[in-house]
């Protein structure tokens, strides 16, 4: 909403600075984004809490003038010579305005026209460029005529984008005054919250001001009779439902004629984002900007040709299946059978609340005008607007609940204005159909209330103060106050909401940031342990450590992006997704199943990027439930490695390529500090990756997700680089739910321990996890450790044959082990190896 | 009967020969090599005791006596000498061996959280030394949650606020807000009091851009007992900006509008990059956008299954995204979902 100060002075007096206003009105609740000055001096120094834009106008170079004679160019036609005369003296000034050629070669004019002026020196706007381009009038020569200044446009002057012609200001501009000093103005770019609709109009924005300052609100008074015939009897009105339609008014104008409104009617109309179109259509929006009352005008001969010379019934109902009309915009529109429609016996006239038809609308020839003022049902027309894709200045305020008292005052306000402005006679009297009055909701606020609510004492005198501020009508009786909502505003609800609503108000009065903070005192909460966060912070941290960098991926994808996870031909036909009614874009239809695909989307965006790529994220996946509306949400973690081992360095070349064994010791280590115990890689078969290596990964009983390395079939869909991608994808709550509550350790050796070497040879496809199983089954406690640290092949074994090395440590938690004991333990090693592996010891 | 001054003289004479020898050893090698030729199993002195058998009862003493002293004046001969050496040997190690310490030192493979779960985590370490707890909901959630229960009825003009996506299920819908999470809370917890952070990720339907984000996360705080005030939301909300902004800095709050919450207000905290005095980042009104807060609307209250007379609360939201993007200038919000290695390596 856009609030041209000039205006917003018309119903208050105001001495802030335009920041002091702006701060003013944003902590109040009417957030001011932006201020554009039009010829005012914009604010100094260097820091300011709002954005500001616009042209000051210098108070010597540019005024009002008036033109006393327009004189032809002796060499071009499309030039004429203005005699203009600036206060000061008089001079001769070339323009090429086209609305200056009616008067050319009329002699003296008998009605000067009064005109912005900028003379030598001054900075405006360039006309002809598009955008805003300053530039300062020089001295030049055109066409043989001396030209040093210039008779302006809006757009020149920084008021709007028009340059059609140069601005006539209304007759009684005083020739020489400085123009910043007749027209200079400010305009307010406010966003309205959606409970504060009462505030879209300058007099809403200037009664909250007359609420925070405490100066006096001067509403609009009437100016002109309505002494024509009464409108009783010329037009009746028939509301089906009062639900839908609960006060219908209209005013009768006879005699009007439509011409250019005021010259400053229309800057206002411009300043606040709307065009001028007639001083018909004019006093309308004029009246809906003033005070938030949407307003219509028909034809009113037209509606009673359509009656066949009676007087026209004007009837409110919903469309009929299949009831179509053609609104203003000349679109023909398909109308809901929840849409309210002002309609006569003939037909459809208007969508209520949104758009005029185009049929009866008001032409530039109509005389008799009936305006009509109404109030809609805001959710309704909300539902109209969202169904037609109809954005309308009405439309935005009716959709947001505009009061049923505003419909007579700004019917009667605006017959005024458009008397004033179009001519003609305003009927007596109105036609007034009000069904269903609104009943001002009253509510009771205990003076406590306040207290326990927002922590301020205050008693039900100040409380009942502040609300009479803004227009509630008070009474106080011991702690309570009984306040009734102003007939302005409809956001005020009953009961306890009633309450709160009240609350809010008196806070914003208050001040918000003149309610002292404290801490809070109420007592701490039971306080809850929360395993599955904890769990998911620890994995967090210990892939981390284990050098792998977190992702964080959009969890919106299509099937076919996961599909590239799979091979071609795997992919299953009917999976499930839950899909998006109303995707924003062809690549996020449908919420994501597979964290996989997600983070090997991640390795392919950085394949160029880094030598060494390794990531995971935690997060969820989204899995439709058959049973339910919302779908399961497990965690899941993914990780995916590719590219070199180590980083290189300066004497240190790239290492080899990762590889499954990397991939297992990463799960390892997190698995570690988890202190999972009984985690087991079997082989298995997954689509995803490669048939020899894969690993079903099993925690105890339960299967927490495959790992491996990625099927070159699947590879060959990503952009990666040459090194194979080692990932896996794992549920988050199985490891976690296999995480021991407690763990003890083990006490540090006080013993040396015996250290010692053996190799077996074995079949080739007997699985490492086999030897290490019967190796420490032999060795008893005393074997405290077994690591592999060789497998050997070569000719000298045989074909089929590998040779496992693994250093053995044997130790007592209460003696130094003597070397026999230990070569009892490992000859009892070797000889189970044997016999239950046929493992024979290497020599 | 062996000549004993002869036998005396002799170990003199070994001393002399072998100590003078010492004096030319230049390196560890002449040392081992020394050892062993004058203190080794075979050296002269050695053979002396050796040879002590052959000689008479009366003799043994003395020339044992002798030698012994022959074998400790050669060791501590070349124990001093052996330090010597050694000292001299580390001297001109220390001499030679200079790196150039401006090489670049060699990378470990290190990993590192992702910028969200960052943020994510102070704002917990933060409200959780209040004694906000953390309690997580669903991103697929259904409108009433959403909306309904959070005093936003269908067709009500504030559902304008939020661009929704809605899934091909009827009356269900990816999440706006975290704040249906206040319902599952309050449902869970009535008629104790609550004191919980409500984070996760959220959804819009709106173009993206370096401004604007199809997901998100965010925080909530969600406070609800007897006797909570509008000041404790203001005493709440001071701490925390000073916790995370800085223990000086001033904070102030602007009537705002939510369905859920009134009084509601948005919290600016002074400009952290310019303390206030207005540059590019606060677009110079030396205020930051932080926060949206208010008292929790009754009607919430109830549908929690708190008596709106008899309890009161608080809720404040945040975007962790967009608090990061203003301290580490962050020009895109495109970066936080693009997983760029180039912008992950800065956090
Ligand atoms: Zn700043």
């Amino acid at each position: 909403m856009n609030v041209p100060l000039s205006w917003l002075k018309d119903y208050i007096d105001i001495d802030l600075s335009l920041e002091e206003l702006a701060r003013a009105l944003t902590m109040a609740g009417l957030e001011v984004d932006s201020v554009k000055v039009i010829g005012l001096p914009l604010p100094e120094g260097e820091r300011h809490e709002f954005k500001y834009s616009g042209l000051a106008w210098d108070r010597e170079k540019v005024v009002v003038a008036q033109i006393d004679e327009v004189m032809p160019h002796p060499n071009a036609d499309r030039l004429v010579l203005c005699r203009l005369n600036d206060g000061l003296q008089e001079q001769v000034v070339l323009t090429g305005a086209p609305n200056l050629y009616d008067y050319k070669g009329q002699g003296p004019l008998p009605r000067p026209i009064k005109v912005a002026y900028a003379k030598e020196g001054a900075q405006i706007y360039d006309g002809h460029q598009p955008g805003q381009v300053l530039t300062t009038l020089k001295r030049a020569k055109i066409r043989g005529v001396e030209s040093y200044s210039m008779v302006c446009s809006e757009k020149e002057l920084g008021i709007s984008e028009e340059h059609e012609g140069v601005i006539f200001l209304d007759d009684d501009a005083p020739t020489g005054m400085p123009l910043a000093d007749y027209m200079g103005d400010a305009v307010f770019e406010i966003s309205i919250l959606p409970n504060m609709i009462r505030n879209a109009s300058v007099l809403g924005v200037a009664r909250e001001l007359a609420a925070i300052t405490g100066k006096p609100l001067r509403l609009p008074q009437r100016r002109l009779p309505a002494d024509g015939p009464s409108v009783v009897g010329q037009v009746s009105i028939q509301i089906q439902d009062p639900a839908m339609n609960p006060r219908f008014v209209v005013g009768l104008l006879r005699g009007a004629s439509a011409r250019p409104s005021p010259y400053w009617v229309q800057r206002r109309l411009r300043l606040a984002g709307m065009r001028p179109i007639n001083s018909i259509v004019d006093a309308t929006n004029y009246v809906m900007l003033e005070t938030g009352q949407p307003l219509h005008a028909f034809d009113y001969d037209h509606l009673r040709q359509r009656a066949h010379g009676q007087p026209p019934t004007i009837i409110t109902r919903a469309a009929h299946p299949g009831e179509k009309l053609t609104t203003l915009d000349g679109v023909e529109r398909n109308l809901d059978p929840f849409t309210t429609l002002v309609c006569d016996t003939e037909g459809a006239l208007s969508i209520a609340g949104v758009m005029g038809g185009l049929e009866s609308e008001v032409t530039p020839q109509s005389q008799t005008i009936l305006l009509e003022g109404a109030s809609w049902n805001f959710i309704n027309v909300r539902r109209t607007v969202a169904s037609q894709r109809l954005n309308s200045e009405a439309g935005y305020r009716f959709s947001r609940g505009i009061h049923p008292a505003l419909a007579q005052e700004a019917v009667q306000l605006c017959l005024e204005r458009m008397a004033a402005w179009s001519g003609g006679q305003i009927a007596a009297d109105l036609v007034d159909a009000y069904p269903a009055p609104v009943v001002d909701p009253v509510v009771e606020l205990p003076a406590s209330e306040v207290q326990r609510v927002l922590g301020i004492e205050l008693s039900a005198e100040e409380v009942a103060g502040l609300l009479r501020r803004l227009e509630f009508t008070c009474t106080v009786q011991g702690d309570i106050v009984t306040a009734q909502a102003p007939a302005h505003r409809l956001d005020i609800g009953e009961g306890v909401v009633g309450r709160a609503d009240l609350l809010e108000e008196v806070a914003r009065l208050y001040g918000y940031n003149n309610i002292p903070a404290v801490r809070l005192s109420a007592s701490l909460p039971r306080q809850r342990r929360n395993p599955a966060l904890e769990g998911e912070e620890r994995l967090r941290d210990a892939l981390v450590r284990a050098g792998l960098r977190e992702v964080a991926t959009y969890r919106m994808t299509t099937p076919e992006r996961e599909a590239r996870a799979l091979p071609l031909g795997a992919v299953q036909a009917e999976t499930p997704y839950v899909r998006l009614a109303n995707p924003i874009a062809s690549d996020r239809t449908v919420m994501r199943r597979s964290l996989l695909a997600s983070v090997l989307e991640v390795v392919e965006r950085n394949s160029r990027l880094r030598p060494r790529l390794a990531f995971f994220e935690i997060g969820p996946v989204f899995l439709p439930n058959p049973e339910a509306p919302l779908p399961a949400e497990p965690v899941r973690l993914a990780l995916a490695l590719s590219g070199a081992r180590h980083i290189a360095a300066w004497d240190r070349p790239e290492a080899h390529a990762m590889d499954f064994f990397d991939l297992k010791g990463i799960l390892e280590a997190a698995f570690n500090e988890l202190h999972l115990s009984d985690v087991r890689f079997e082989p298995t078969q997954h689509p995803s990756f490669h048939p020899g290596k894969c690993a079903l990964v099993r925690v105890g009983e339960r299967v927490a997700g495959v790992a491996g390395e990625l099927h070159p079939k699947v590879a060959e869909h990503y952009d990666f680089g040459a090194a194979p991608v080692l990932a896996a994808e794992l549920d988050v709550a199985v490891l976690l739910s296999c995480i021991p509550a407690r763990y003890e350790i083990q006490p540090v050796p006080v013993f040396p321990p015996v250290l010692e070497d053996i190799a077996v040879v074995v079949d080739e496809d007997l699985p490492a996890e086999k030897i290490e199983a019967v190796i420490r089954a032999a060795g008893g406690k005393l074997l405290t450790d077994v690591r592999l640290f060789d497998i050997y092949r070569g000719d000298k074994l045989g074909e089929g044959k590998k040779s496992m090395a693994y250093s053995l440590t044997y130790m007592a938690p209460d003696r130094t082990l003597t070397d026999q004991e230990a070569t009892q333990i490992r000859q009892k090693v070797i000889r189970r190896l044997d016999q239950e592996l046929g493992a024979k010891l290497r020599s | 009967m062996t000549d004993l001054p002869i036998l005396l003289q002799n170990l003199t004479s070994i001393q002399e020969q072998a100590l003078a020898e010492l004096e030319s050893v230049q390196d560890e090698a002449g040392l081992q090599a020394w050892r062993t030729a004058h203190l080794g199993r075979s050296s002269a002195v050695m053979r002396v005791f050796s040879d002590l058998g052959k000689l008479s009862k009366e003799e043994r003493p003395q020339v044992g006596q002798n030698a012994n002293q022959v074998k400790l004046a050669l060791e501590g001969a070349f124990n001093l000498r052996s330090d010597e050496l050694r000292q001299a040997a580390l001297q001109r190690s220390l001499q030679n061996e200079r790196l150039d310490v401006t090489l670049p030192g060699r990378a470990p493979t290190l990993g590192s959280l992702h910028p969200a779960t960052q943020n994510l985590r102070e704002i917990y370490r933060v409200l959780g030394d209040m004694g906000f707890q953390v309690y997580r909901a669903r991103d697929v959630e259904s409108d009433e949650y959403n909306f309904e229960l959070l005093n936003i009825p269908a067709h009500h003009p504030a559902r304008d606020m939020w661009d929704t996506f809605h899934t091909l299920t009827p009356g269900v819908l990816l999440r706006t807000h975290t704040s249906p999470g206040q319902i599952h809370a309050m449902r869970e917890y009535a008629p104790d009091p609550v004191r919980v952070i409500l984070p996760g990720m959220c959804y819009r339907y709106e173009q993206i851009s370096a401004r604007s984000e199809i997901q998100f996360n965010q925080v909530e705080m969600l406070a609800i007992d007897k006797g909570i005030t509008f000041g404790d939301l203001k005493g709440t909300l001071n701490d925390f900006a000073r916790r995370l902004f800085g223990d000086e800095v001033r904070t102030r709050l602007r009537p705002s509008y939510f369905p859920f919450t009134e009084p509601s207000a948005e919290m600016d905290v002074e400009c952290f990059v310019c303390g206030g005095k207005g540059c590019p980042i606060c677009k110079g009104s030396g205020w930051l956008e932080i926060l949206g807060c208010g008292m929790v609307h009754p009607t919430v209250l109830k549908n929690g299954g708190y008596d709106p007379a008899v309890y009161s609360g608080f809720a404040a939201g945040m975007g962790p995204e967009r608090i990061a993007m203003l301290r580490y200038r962050i020009t895109d919000i495109r970066y936080f979902w693009g997983n760029d290695v180039r912008f992950l390596e800065q956090f």
